[in-house]
């Protein structure tokens, strides 16, 4: 288990190294003019102000040594400017302030969206889709194959927009954004704690319901639209999965001895089959951080997705590179806990 | 049929080789591979998605005759009528830079006087007009990203797999980068990077698809290339010296490649799927041109008041749906024929 652990962890740096180089490569498509946004605040008008800052910041320097002061920054004038590994991704034009205190701003609202688009689906997807298993060809069973089938045709924007339509436009139930006025303006008063900055738990911490139902009701749209792919994928693999293991001769075996149907479903078979389901659970979670740029975009929900689309379509690169950033080293963290849990629950693995 | 039993009056013989007549396509394809393409037209659901792949290419193709081009030199400029934002209704009347008369016009429609079939969108954008020359270019940016990632894909997996040991860690290990970022960001970034360079217009989304989407092919050719080169035939042609480039070349890959050539061809959903989104998140065309994730993006600014514009999303959106639910129709049916647990059983 330690060897395997070890050698999983000996990868992180490889693919640290390689998402900042892919990243640092992208950044080369700009004018060193534009890349002076990495460290400073206002790029000036000025030809030879515009030069000075080139020639200050090494920005007509080797690519190397660009890619280095980019990665650990370096000093001017007593200053440490730059440096990504000191969380410092530069400036971001169209939100003018620095793309860190972007990210930090935007982030717990995704965060927020995010737990309430996963949590359901790993409770109650992994159970449809073992009752789909259990009973095959039942009612659990065709519902759901006709569902994934309709739900990966359906583009994650025509269908938050089409939720729009009805439940917004038509009937006027949930709207899009983050709070209601009235909420807004009860969440900065200082009588409001912001224990987690989750909002939805910030308001039941605080035991504000009014305000927990109102970020819900926000929210549910936007949630609906981020998971629903994530049903249709979590039902239909559970089910295969399933399948597959209740047909092993171990399962045979458990029911021959006399264990109770049940037994045999929950504690021998169930178990087996999430190896796959935690695999896909992990891309998935991967998968909803590309996820939340359409869907927030369309439900105009303040989160990193929307902070990145908006950032994107003005083609403001730093800001959007910036989150291309955070999300990469979240991803590598993301992808290390799925193998290591991967490498727990199946032994065959870490001794491959 | 005579030769392919052996002769003799082996009566055993006769009776356990099953003697089946072997068509041009099965010749021509091989036995895996035939079995791929008969699976593949043997579900009602993948029949229903090649009839609206069908459909489609058919609407791509008779695009000039269903609504003719307003500016022949830039066919894919959706003409506007007027500058007013307001959409307008199904049916209304089109007063400016009316097309020219199809000939099937007057006989269904009963007037010489063209009508927005589909409303308009936000700026007077015909939406008819945009979902069907939206269909060429769906097929257009669809057919080059795929082609283009294949073989990208195809080469680098090959090279990966022949090659084996440190060059194939390597490349493994960058096949792994590249999957690090979330796909449609890291589609979004390219492009954005790209825009100020190349200008707005296809381009910049299409490289930005190409560059981040060749990934699952190398790794599926990898595979199975892994897989062929243990095979007797392969070892067979080693014994016998042939050169390594063409076992390569003649032997293995094209024995290796169809699998992942179909799977490839119908990625052509999800790719003009990913390009609707980027085009969607306002990265990629110039406002006007006839793609229907632009169309689409004209609803954001109506976001209240789409029960009154409800057509400015609908007709969009039904069109990509059902493009893509064509190709995924077919695709899962692929998916069961490529099933190793199926293998034996059609």
């Amino acid at each position: 288990m330690l060897t395997y652990i070890v050698r999983r962890l000996l990868l992180v740096p490889v693919l640290l190294f390689g998402v900042t180089v892919l990243i640092f490569a992208m950044l080369q498509f700009l004018s060193p003019v534009m890349r002076s946004a990495l460290y400073v605040k206002d790029i000036p008008k000025n030809e030879n102000a515009i030069n000075g800052i080139i020639k200050q910041y090494g920005l007509d320097q080797p690519i190397y040594v660009q890619y280095w002061r980019w990665l650990v920054g370096h000093t001017v004038n007593g200053q440490r400017k730059g440096g990504i590994i000191f969380g410092d991704f530069g400036y971001s034009r169209t939100a003018s302030q620095p793309v860190v205190d972007l990210i930090r701003n935007r982030f717990p609202n995704t965060l927020d969206l995010t737990i309430w688009a996963v949590a359901p689906v790993l409770l109650v997807g992994i159970w449809l889709g073992v009752q789909a298993a259990v009973h095959q060809n039942g009612f659990i069973d065709q519902a759901a194959r006709i569902f994934s089938i309709v739900g990966t045709s359906f583009p994650t924007f025509v269908f938050g927009l089409l939720m729009l339509m009805i439940f917004y436009a038509n009937l006027q139930w949930f709207p899009p954004g983050r709070l209601s006025d009235w909420a807004n303006q009860a969440v900065y008063l200082s009588s409001f704690h912001h224990y987690t900055s989750l909002l939805t738990f910030d308001a039941l911490l605080n035991g504000r319901l009014d305000i927990f139902w109102d970020a819900m009701r926000h929210m549910l749209m936007p949630i609906l639209t981020l998971s629903y792919i994530s049903w249709a994928t979590f039902v239909r693999v559970t089910r295969s999965s399933m399948l597959e293991t209740l047909r092993m001769e171990y399962v045979t075996t458990a029911r021959a001895k006399g264990l109770r149907e049940r037994d045999v479903i929950y504690k021998h078979a169930q178990p087996n089959a999430m190896i796959t389901v935690i695999t896909l659970a992990g891309f998935q979670v991967i998968g909803l951080l590309g996820g939340v740029v359409i869907t927030e975009t369309v439900f105009n929900y303040p989160g990193i997705g929307q902070a990145a689309a908006s950032a994107a379509a003005q083609l403001d690169v730093i800001t959007v590179l910036g989150f291309a950033l955070f999300d990469g080293f979240i991803l590598i963290v993301a992808n290390l806990v799925v193998d290591v849990l991967y490498g727990v629950i199946d032994p065959r693995v870490r001794l491959a | 049929m005579a030769e392919t039993i052996p002769s003799g009056e082996n009566s055993l013989l006769r009776e356990t080789i099953a003697v089946r007549k072997i068509g041009w396509l099965e010749r021509l394809l091989g036995p895996e591979n035939y079995r791929i393409v008969t699976g593949l037209l043997k579900t009602p659901a993948s029949i229903l998605g090649f009839v609206l792949i069908g459909l489609f290419i058919l609407i791509a193709i008779l695009a000039p005759v269903i609504i003719p081009p307003v500016t022949p030199n830039d066919t894919y400029k959706i003409p506007r009528d007027g500058f007013s934002s307001e959409p307008r209704p199904m049916m209304s009347d089109w007063t400016r830079n009316t097309p020219p008369l199809p000939f099937w016009w007057k006989p269904i429609m009963k007037t010489d006087q063209w009508v927005h079939i589909l409303g308009t969108s936000q700026g007077q954008y015909d939406v008819f007009y945009g979902i069907i020359w939206g269909t060429r270019t769906a097929f257009r940016t669809g057919l080059i990203v795929v082609i283009a990632t294949f073989l990208i894909g195809i080469i680098i997996g090959s090279v990966s797999a022949y090659y084996g040991g440190v060059v194939d860690n390597i490349i493994m290990r960058i096949v792994d980068v590249f999957l690090t970022l979330p796909f449609i960001l890291a589609a979004l970034i390219l492009a954005a990077v790209l825009t100020p360079r190349i200008g707005k217009s296809l381009y910049p989304a299409i490289i930005a698809l190409i560059t981040f989407g060749w990934m699952g092919y190398a790794r599926i050719i990898r595979g199975d290339i892994l897989s062929i080169k243990e095979r007797d035939y392969i070892m067979a042609a080693r014994v016998i010296g042939v050169k390594d480039s063409r076992i390569l070349f003649r032997h293995i890959i094209p024995n290796a490649i169809f699998p992942t050539l179909v799977l490839a061809s119908l990625a052509i959903g999800d790719v003009v799927l990913s390009f609707a989104a980027l085009s969607f998140l306002g990265i990629g065309t110039a406002i006007g041109y006839a793609d229907w994730g632009q169309v689409l993006s004209f609803a954001r600014n109506w976001i209240t008041s789409l029960s009154t514009y409800w057509y400015i999303i609908v007709w969009p959106g039904l069109t990509l749906v059902l493009f893509v639910m064509g190709w995924n129709l077919v695709g899962d049916a692929l998916r069961d024929v490529l099933d190793p647990r199926m293998r034996g059983k059609t």
